[in-house]
């Protein structure tokens, strides 16, 4: 345990905090006939994400890569009679993509500096509250509460849709809402069947995934979930199910796609930043922290079924993302076939592949963030994203043109960029376990290289034709700051993705190690000859996973 | 590795170029602030001409040890590394890469120099000048990068990045459309190469780690390629028309995966079609990158895991007569090509795959020897014809140009002694290389070896007769530029026709690095022939046994003699004199000029059969029928209005705005469903 036991839980509340308290201060002073003018409630959204991420730095010097335990736990009674605790913690996975967030908030927030209109009070409160979100689902080691963060992201989201989206964003939101609603009802049907396992097995309520310290002593991830003999509803592959829609909804998987094109074309900037890179997130973290540590047995023998349809993602998300006409859409369909791979990667189950998944979640972060964030550029300055009312950018904005091929090149997976190292080892991971997958979805690589290619040349080269792009004004201050800023992790993982690697190894390490164990587990409660028979994909993962230790 | 083979200078002679390339980048990417040209050219060539001079350094270093242990590491960090794969960012200098970064640094610092007068028409718009630098820069550190590269991984950073920079370079002038296609394209086929390259070392690794060896480097590779050099694998069912089917050698399906990585970079059938529109670049470019460095790195790493391909003679037997159909496919059409940028172009492809041919028949030594003069030689062309379009004010077509001889001497003479060396003049560069070629296609055992060496002849023959073609129609005959603009042509400065006389010295002089014995007409004792051989033999697997008689070589070399003097016989009589007897030939076979021309239409039959379909098939299936059609409009409105009254009270419920309320309300909610389920 840290020195600093309270930080995790300062970083995650800040935000959020700071909203309500202003939130308070300000309808005061509205009793009071005063208002505070715009640009204070920017300064006060940017000076609290800043400190927050300045906070997460801490978390990432008071990690200890070598240590598998979580970190930085907290672990308060709630309602103690129900199993509910907060409880936080994290391990190197979890801090990542904390950090990940505390990053893009503020880069965001100073991007949307001027979208923020009507009513940036507003604006600011659902950016700090959707931080909050993001930061507690990362966080949380209650499975109660994970599923109230995980609903917490969806408020602000749908609101900053909603509100500052394009011509459609009613439905938009709306389709987003209901898509990421209905997974995740199912998630807490599971997860309260789950519970009741655990009730049954350890006679008393516990929402908590691992044994808290001073708690009765079990976790959920003590429940024996069968295979087989019990209610169809308790069994591994139905629970396993439950979960990995809510899941495979927000990463997202073919065919539950269709919402998040939507969802980015209305979507603000701002908006569109936080879910490519954060919020779809979720579903990847979702299945590592839960469904796979849960149900190891289900997820590996429904792993051909994930593997078969990420692979379809990556293929058919970059052959529709070429014949956009939207730049935004065309992005958001290369956000399907990333996320292809990083579920190639996951559901390799070694470690390369694990730890790739894992890298290519913060590289598409990174990298689509950053797409996003230049065409609002573009969008800011002609109000369109359609490709072909441009053509020649590069003239009048060599500078954008300059940092968006950077950025083109990290998402393709350039090597020295980003995007490569985890492109890599996913399909090495993968290469081991299933070459007739990842053959395929190394194809991907060409197909993405097209799609991006072909975008490039038509927005940045080429005559100047439209007279609208001529007088095209470059990258101001600010804006030349955002890119770079998301450069520099950008070319920090490419050139020594070591510095991040080493906080996944051990993390990586206890997830197999607890697949591992639970498979043998689950296993054990069955039959020799039901055994034998149901569940050959159990024994490999036991055998791959012993392998992989050396 | 031990210590005492630690070289620390090493680093630098890629890292200077990179640090040149960053100054540049900085400074137009993002101050947009531009540097005098002077401190550009100073920090530019500088930079590359001190890489150059360590090269030398690292070179003498290197002959100073005895020739077995001739190898020097520079370790810098663990780039990527997890669970059993670990790749170092580490360099390696033996025998291979020396010679490579000599060529990469030396040529590329003259093509720089000659750059500044070539590219000077670009300072005054869009920072053209800088920017042309920095991305040569970037590409010499990106190739400096892939030939010193200690493992696979590394290679493949610089594999890609000069890729990138032959993107960046080939699309320069982007203002034209065409141009960024042709950079688009060229960096989209190498992107096909480079899945073979991924699939290469996948497949590589995981049967290294199987056998207990799970490395990267090559010389850990070498060591353990032994353990897996007899394994066999089963081919998938729907491979089975292959021959050897069902069951391959490993090393073979492997060797042809990297193969196919090398015909993307080397411009082999049927990757070849990017190269022809790479010539969309400034010259010096097409000089640099597509002749003299870029392209060979596919033979490059062939002879790097030499050791590999000498273990898979199925793999090999692919190369050499992919590198043999290559090479007369392209000679044939660089017969009827009228650009001066095409013709060398085509000549290239053609080149490379008698590389190919030669690495195919495992005369590895016998294709670096021909990588090195080629660079010297087709540089030299490329310059030439750079030289000759500046003269003309960016006219490329050589139906517009003749008679140039008078006009350009300088040029005229360095472009001869090119053309010299291109088809094996004797005693010039390419003579000695070229034979060594053809000797290996003579020797081999592989199937069909008759016929290879007789292709191998015929584009001999071919080459002699397109350059000499392409010669006369720039040089000689009457003059077919505009009366008075002919006034206007002059040649070059200084600065562009220096480099032009070191490479026209080398292309003449390049080959005696290392004469066959018996082609020597020095006495010289055997220890002292074959010199490139002998120094790069530590680094390369044994070739084919040179079991010939000196007399049976001569007599090999005067045949290739014989129909190089044809080649040039029937170029003098169609093209020297008079622009008639072409027409006439052209009259007489319409259908066949019209095939050569048009580059036996192989990119409009790929646009038609591939392209096309693919974005057709994206747009109307996959898009709006699957995405939009079935999914959205089928699956999920269906889904929604059969909730629609659902869907209503939740939208009202989401617009009363109260996220606290909202909150509350599912925190009520689980706790019901959770009291249900307790009770």
């Amino acid at each position: 345990m840290s020195g600093l036991p309270n930080l995790l839980s300062w970083v995650t509340f800040l935000p959020l905090g700071t909203a309500l308290f202003l939130m308070l201060g300000s309808l005061a002073a509205t009793v009071a006939g005063a208002r505070l003018p715009a640009q204070v409630w920017r300064g006060l959204g940017l000076g609290v994400s800043l400190l927050t991420f300045v906070l997460s730095l801490g978390l990432w010097l008071g990690h200890d890569p070598t240590n598998v335990e979580f970190q930085f736990v907290e672990y308060v009674p709630w309602i103690p009679q129900l199993g509910l605790h907060y409880f936080v913690g994290i391990d190197g996975i979890g801090l990542l993509l904390i950090l990940l967030t505390t990053f893009l908030v503020p880069l965001v927030l100073i991007a949307s500096w001027k979208e923020a209109t009507p009513s940036p009070r507003a604006w600011v409160f659902f950016m700090l509250s959707l931080e909050t979100g993001m930061i507690g689902t990362f966080a949380a080691l209650n499975l109660l509460q994970f599923y109230l963060f995980w609903e917490l992201v969806l408020v602000p989201m749908a609101f900053l849709i909603g509100i500052w989206g394009g011509p459609r964003r009613i439905h938009a939101a709306l389709k987003f809402f209901l898509f990421t609603l209905l997974g995740s009802l199912l998630m807490l049907v599971g997860l309260l069947v789950v519970v009741h396992l655990h009730e049954v097995q350890f006679g008393h309520m516990n929402f908590d995934l691992v044994a808290g310290p001073g708690s009765k002593g079990t976790g959920l991830l003590q429940t024996v979930i069968p295979l087989a003999g019990a209610p169809w509803w308790q069994t591994q592959a139905w629970l396993f199910a439950a979960f990995a829609l809510a899941f495979a909804i927000k990463v997202p998987i073919v065919p539950l796609h269709t919402w998040l094109p939507d969802a980015h074309v209305e979507a603000p900037t701002a908006g569109s930043v936080l879910l490519a890179a954060v919020l779809l997130k979720m579903g990847g973290y979702g299945f590592l922290r839960f469904a796979f540590p849960l149900f190891p047995v289900a997820a590996t023998e429904l792993a051909p079924l994930f593997l078969a349809l990420a692979l379809v993602g990556i293929l058919y998300g970059s052959l529709v993302a070429m014949v956009q006409r939207d730049v935004k859409k065309l992005v958001a369909y290369t956000s399907v076939a990333h996320l292809g791979f990083v579920m190639l990667g996951l559901f390799a189950f070694n470690v390369e592949g694990l730890e790739g998944g894992i890298l290519q979640m913060v590289n598409h972060g990174l990298s689509t963030g950053a797409l996003f964030l230049m065409v609002g550029m573009l969008y800011e300055r002609r109000h369109t994203r359609r490709i072909d009312e441009f053509g020649g950018i590069a003239k009048p904005m060599p500078v954008f043109a300059a940092l968006f091929g950077v950025v083109v090149m990290s998402s393709i997976g350039l090597p020295a960029l980003n995007g490569f190292v985890g492109e890599f080892l996913i399909l090495l991971g993968l290469f081991q376990v299933h070459p007739a997958v990842a053959v395929p979805a190394t194809f991907g690589v060409v197909l993405a290289a097209i799609t991006m290619l072909w975008m490039m040349r038509r927005v940045l080269f080429g005559p100047v034709e439209n007279p609208e792009n001529r007088g095209l004004i470059d990258l101001g201050r600010r804006e030349k700051a955002v890119v770079v800023a998301l450069l520099v992790p950008i070319f920090w993982i490419g050139l020594h993705p070591e510095t991040f690697l080493k906080r996944l190894h051990a993390s990586v390490f206890e997830l197999q190690r607890v697949m591992e164990e639970r498979t043998a587990q689950s296993l054990a409660t069955l039959p020799e000859a039901v055994g034998q028979g149901s569940s050959p994909a159990g024994r490999d993962l036991a055998r791959a996973s012993g392998e992989e230790r050396h | 590795m031990t210590d005492l083979s630690q070289w620390s200078l090493l680093r630098w002679i890629p890292l200077l170029p990179l640090a040149a390339a960053v100054i540049h980048g900085l400074c137009l990417g993002l101050w947009r602030r531009r540097l005098p040209p002077l401190a550009t050219i100073l920090i530019s060539c500088g930079s590359v001409g001190l890489s150059f001079l360590l090269s030398f350094v690292a070179l003498l270093e290197l002959t100073n040890l005895p020739p077995e242990t001739r190898r020097l590491h520079d370790d810098l960090f663990t780039w990527i590394g997890t669970g059993s794969f670990s790749a170092e960012a580490a360099l390696l200098l033996d025998p291979l890469s020396a010679v490579m970064i000599l060529v990469v640094s030396g040529v590329g610092f003259l093509i720089h120099i000659y750059s500044i007068g070539y590219m000077a028409g670009d300072e005054r718009e869009d920072a053209g000048f800088q920017r042309y630098f920095a991305y040569l820069n970037l590409f010499t550190f990106s190739m400096l990068v892939l030939v010193l590269a200690d493992n696979l991984l590394l290679m493949f950073l610089g594999w890609e990045g000069v890729g990138l920079c032959s993107y960046l370079l080939v699309g320069f002038w982007y203002s034209d459309d065409w141009n960024a296609y042709c950079g688009s394209k060229a960096f989209i086929v190498n992107r096909l190469g480079d899945f073979g390259f991924l699939i290469g070392i996948f497949l590589l690794f995981w049967s290294l780690a199987d056998a207990g060896r799970a490395v990267i480097a090559f010389e850990d590779i070498r060591a353990a390629f032994p353990a897996i050099a007899e394994q066999t694998v089963m081919l998938p069912g729907f491979l089975s028309w292959l021959p050897g089917a069902p069951e391959w050698r490993l090393a073979t399906l492997i060797g042809l995966c990297f193969f196919l990585g090398a015909a993307g970079k080397s411009a082999q059938i049927p990757l070849y079609v990017w190269l022809p529109d790479a010539m969309a670049g400034p010259t010096p470019v097409s000089a640099l990158i597509h002749a003299a460095t870029m392209v060979t790195a596919g033979v490059y790493m062939v002879c790097r895991m030499g050791f590999l391909y000498a273990a898979a003679p199925g793999a090999q037997a692919v190369i050499a007569w992919v590198g043999v159909a290559t090479a007369l496919f392209a000679a044939l059409i660089a017969l009827a090509q009228s650009d001066i940028k095409k013709v060398l172009a085509y000549s290239t492809v053609s080149q490379l795959g008698l590389m190919f041919l030669a690495v195919g028949c495992g005369a590895f030594s016998a294709a670096m020897f021909h990588v090195v003069t080629h660079a010297f030689f087709k540089a030299l062309l490329f310059l030439g014809a750079g030289a000759v379009i500046l003269a003309l004010h960016h006219e490329q077509d050589s139906d517009r140009m003749g008679g140039l001889a008078r006009f350009l001497p300088t040029t005229h003479w360095s472009f001869l002694i090119g053309v010299l060396a291109i088809v094996g003049f004797p005693f010039t560069a390419g003579f000695f290389s070229k034979d060594e070629i053809l000797l290996s296609a003579r020797l081999t055992h592989l199937p069909g070896a008759t016929w290879l060496y007789a292709l191998a002849l015929l584009s001999t023959a071919l080459t002699a007769l397109y350059m000499f073609r392409l010669y006369y129609r720039v040089f000689w005959g009457d003059c077919r530029v505009p009366r008075d603009r002919q006034s206007a042509i002059r040649e070059p400065g200084l600065v562009v026709l220096a480099p032009l006389l070191v490479l026209a010295f080398l292309s003449f002089f390049g080959g005696w690095l290392g004469p066959a014995a018996a082609l020597n007409p020095f006495p010289v004792d055997e220890a002292n022939s074959n010199s490139l051989a002998n120094f790069l033999a530590p680094a390369l697997p044994e070739g084919t046994p040179h079991d010939i008689e000196a007399a049976q070589e001569r007599g090999l070399a005067a045949w290739a003699m014989l129909v190089t003097a044809l080649g040039f016989l029937v170029a003098d009589l169609l093209y020297r004199r008079s622009p008639e007897p072409p027409a006439r030939l052209r009259a007489a076979l319409p259908w066949l000029h019209r095939l050569l021309e048009g580059r036996f239409y192989v990119d409009e039959g790929i646009d038609r059969a591939l392209v096309r379909p693919t974005i057709g098939l994206s747009d109307r299936v996959l898009f709006r029928w699957i995405d939009q059609g079935l999914i959205d409009r089928v699956a999920v409105e269906g889904l929604a209005s059969a909730l629609r009254g659902l869907t209503l009270d939740m939208l009202r419920f989401a617009q009363s705005g109260l996220a606290q309320g909202y909150l509350f309300a599912m925190l009520l909610g689980s706790l019901a469903l959770l009291g249900l389920l307790a009770w």
